[in-house]
């Protein structure tokens, strides 16, 4: 039997560091920390991918990564696939974590990259809360 | 002066080649086409951000792709843009096909191969994109 799987989805987040570490964060999930029940889609084939691609927060319960205060993660998902089980805000996140020097958006520096590190715990402790307490 | 083109990648992050795609968007727009060249985030014109719908209507852009799911250019579509030039991680690949790219989250040497090469391909479209707004 194949292990329980959660949909991660992150913003794409090209134009600021905090999309750079919304991505790192939901790959270091994938890669690392819950390998076996991570998947994930690129965002934009909500809207444009096939009708398969939009049943995504119908088939997983999923987790909208958002660099951002703007939630474009959360408000695709949520216009073209479903509702979502929990949402983070990168940028919130290292407001309350103190994180200002992150490096830049191309490649982050030490700081930056920890700060993904310890996203990526927080993404995979919520994981473990939709897994005990349901969506 | 011809106006600031939009360079949109892919948001891909499945494989090494939206990465590609982004970090050779980072290179013309900070590096090689500083000034000329400037990107937005694709997520907004997928969630539908008005400003952002507005922005590439009014500016020319160009979608880089990392898949044949073509994603920055069909959503530029979409978005009724300004969309004057597609280009893809597929053609650099094709045409360096020792050049074999695996990491996702930090480009391995081939990884940064392939997006010099294909920063080197934007800029050139943008130089013939300002080149022939010049002319007309």
């Amino acid at each position: 039997m194949s292990a329980p799987k959660i949909g991660v989805v992150s913003c794409s987040g090209e134009c600021c560091d905090v999309g750079t570490i919304s991505r790192i964060a939901t790959r270091l999930v994938l890669e690392k920390l819950r390998p076996d029940n991570t998947v994930t889609i690129c965002l934009p084939l909500f809207s444009i991918g096939e009708s398969g691609e939009r049943m995504f927060a119908k088939y997983f319960p999923t987790i909208a990564v958002d660099g951002c205060e703007k939630l474009c993660a959360k408000k695709a998902i949520e216009k073209y696939s479903g509702k979502t089980a929990r949402s983070i805000v990168v940028s919130d996140l290292l407001k309350q974590g103190g994180v200002k020097n992150r490096g830049p958006r191309r490649e982050l520096n030490e700081e930056g990259m920890e700060a993904a590190s310890k996203i990526a715990e927080e993404i995979a402790t919520i994981m473990d809360d939709i897994f005990t307490r349901g969506r | 002066m011809s106006d600031t083109i939009l360079i949109f990648p892919c948001s891909g992050i499945g494989k090494a080649f939206g990465t590609i795609s982004r970090d050779a968007t980072y290179e013309v727009v900070e590096e090689l086409r500083k000034g000329e060249t400037d990107t937005n985030c694709l997520s907004l014109l997928v969630a539908g951000d008005e400003e952002a719908s507005q922005s590439v209507k009014s500016h020319r852009c160009i979608s880089v792709d990392g898949c044949p799911n073509g994603c920055a250019k069909k959503t530029l579509e979409t978005s009724d843009a300004r969309l004057v030039a597609s280009l893809s991680v597929m053609d650099v690949l094709r045409e360096n096909r020792k050049l074999k790219p695996k990491d996702v989250t930090i480009l391995d040497e081939d990884g940064r191969k392939l997006s010099r090469l294909l920063a080197e391909k934007i800029a050139s479209k943008v130089d013939e994109l300002n080149q022939k707004e010049v002319v007309s």
